[in-house]
């Protein structure tokens, strides 16, 4: 195994000059992730309408897996259906635990670089973090919006 | 002291150093987290196993005898190895056991509402976590004596630190993660004088210096075995005889009992009392074997080599751009942790290892260390009397590579 194959041009140009990186003021959700066993955060803000992810930006600071797999997920997921976000990330953390072998769905785009993570168990917790805290925005937010100020 | 060629056959006694590893020759450079184990020690568990397993203290025929000696053996063999009684030696499973055990005997007794238990900023988390329990457990607060942007203690007011209904004062004698060396004599000598009982936490000094815990003048000590070439699982915690005989049990169990009835039991003494169950007898037997591995060799002479290791390392690491170096500079313990502007810790570690170097990247379990110093997390490279100047070098060209690569 060659280290170029995991840490390839696009993985190290996104943790270099990451896209969508940034406070988002207008979000609609904001979730930090956090890797205790490494120290890596993330914090996903995202605004959310009741079917799309009309658009996400994440600030924080990680490896250059962990940093890369979130400016390559913004870029994917903005502007997605809910739905479809969800599904792709269940996809991509499925990927991520699939044997080495197995082929990567056409439908992953640039997202294929993450599949060398295979071959390094202990880093896929780096490539997930971002998506985990995608997961966990859709599914805190309920489709339609909530207020927490009481609406008599 | 060896010379460059016994250390060089030093190194043949431990087999696992002969490997390739990811096509490369192993440089194992992780020995502040686990250290290798030398063909002595492999032998004698492999020895008990074959010829002498069966429990110990209870059995009347000759293989719990043997096991028996073998085991008392160890604890005489541990007590002077730091300077102690073996009564005061209580077996546990490591420094994080020992501490616990502190923590739920003497500072339950000890320690109440409005206590403080002093500790300070560098400790690890073993050192850390039991302290909060038992100042959530007791109504007691923590203070903390600050660590310098050196990785220094900064002991300007430590006798302001000290005072006030202030219970224990825990802290490391060396710093896992800034490979500083407490002067731990010094601050046992201070909190004596303050009335303060002193934990020393010697999971990074064990192995690698001579200790004494009567020239120490600590109250307790705690060590694991696995990082001093014994087996994991296995590690001492000592206590000062008239404190351990005041001491409440730790675990209920065989063992520790002098006679049990159906709604009390009287307790052995220590250090019994504080070993309840089936001991870890093969592990406490291994350690044994350790200590006299590693004192045939020499604490000094060990201390000597690790010292020049890490300022070789230190000296070399330097010369990389974008390099800082955690902790003091050159007067430090076998380890040098670091980071590099342009990779990160587990970005660092991941491509060594494609080398065949084994470095730690993370928070070294020392969270609120790293946060206070600006870092989310560092690589580190420790060393033990088994590595090269070789390797040493080979260590700071492979990061040199890391660097130009993501730079």
């Amino acid at each position: 195994m060659n280290f170029e194959e995991l840490y390839q041009e696009l993985i190290l140009d996104h943790s270099k000059r990451p896209r969508n990186f940034g406070p988002l003021p207008d979000a609609t959700v904001t979730v930090k992730g956090d890797n205790p066993s490494c120290g890596d955060e993330v914090e996903l803000s995202a605004k959310l309408t009741p079917d799309t992810v009309e658009t996400l930006k994440f600030t924080g600071h990680g490896c250059a897996i962990c940093m890369a797999s979130a400016s390559l997920m913004t870029i994917k997921i903005k502007g997605k259906s809910r739905q479809e976000a969800a599904a792709m990330a269940k996809a991509f953390r499925h990927m991520l635990v699939t044997p080495e072998e197995t082929a990567v769905p056409e439908s992953f785009g640039d997202l294929e670089v993450f599949s060398a993570v295979r071959r390094f168990p202990q880093r896929v917790k780096c490539a997930t973090l971002a998506w985990r805290a995608l997961e966990q925005a859709l599914s805190t937010v309920p489709a339609a919006p909530v207020s927490t100020e009481e609406n008599d | 002291m060896p010379s460059t060629n016994s250390w060089l056959s030093i190194r043949q006694d431990f087999p696992i150093l002969d490997q390739q590893v990811n096509g490369h020759p192993l440089i194992y450079l992780d020995n502040a987290a686990t250290a290798q184990k030398p063909r002595a020690v492999l032998d004698c568990l492999d020895h008990y196993y074959e010829r002498d397993n069966s429990n110990v203290h209870r059995g009347l025929h000759e293989l719990s005898n043997r096991a028996t000696t073998a085991y008392e053996g160890a604890r005489e063999r541990l007590a002077a190895y730091i300077g102690a009684e073996a009564g005061e030696i209580i077996f546990t499973r490591g420094t994080t056991e020992s501490i616990n055990l502190v923590a739920r005997t003497w500072g339950d007794a000890h320690v109440g509402e409005g206590d403080i238990i002093l500790l300070t900023e560098m400790e690890h988390h073993s050192n850390l976590v039991p302290w909060q329990l038992l100042a959530k457990r007791k109504g007691a607060s923590l203070r903390f004596v600050p660590v310098t942007p050196d990785g220094l203690l900064d002991l300007s007011n430590i006798d302001e630190l000290l005072a006030g209904p202030v219970k224990i004062f825990s802290f490391v004698h060396i710093s896992n993660s800034l490979g500083t060396i407490n002067p731990a004599a010094e601050l046992c000598a201070r909190a004596r004088l303050a009335g303060v009982t002193t934990l020393v936490d010697a999971a990074q000094s064990s192995g690698h210096l001579p200790l004494d815990v009567r020239e120490l003048g600590c109250d307790f000590l705690a060590f694991s075995g696995h990082k001093m070439c014994g087996p994991t699982g296995i590690g001492i915690l000592w206590g000062r005889k008239d404190i351990l005989a005041a001491m409440e049990p730790f675990h209920g169990g065989g063992e520790m009992i002098a006679s049990v009835g159906f709604t009390e039991s009287e307790f052995k003494p220590a250090p019994y009392r504080f070993e309840a169950g089936t001991p870890a007898i093969a592990q406490a037997i291994g350690l044994g074997a350790a200590a006299e591995y590693i004192d045939g060799i020499g604490r000094a002479a060990i201390f000597d080599h690790d010292q020049a290791l890490a300022r070789q390392a230190v000296d070399l690491l330097e010369e990389i751009p974008g390099l800082r170096i955690l902790g003091p500079r050159h007067d430090r313990g076998g380890l040098v942790a670091f980071v590099l502007k342009d990779a990160h810790a587990h970005d660092i570690v991941s491509m060594a290892d494609q080398y065949g170097l084994a470095l730690r990247g993370g928070h070294h379990c020392t969270q609120p260390l790293l946060r206070k110093l600006g870092v989310p997390a560092s690589a580190r490279a420790s060393f033990y009397f088994y590595n090269t100047p070789e390797e040493v070098e080979q260590m700071a060209a492979i990061v040199r590579k890391i660097q130009t690569f993501f730079a």
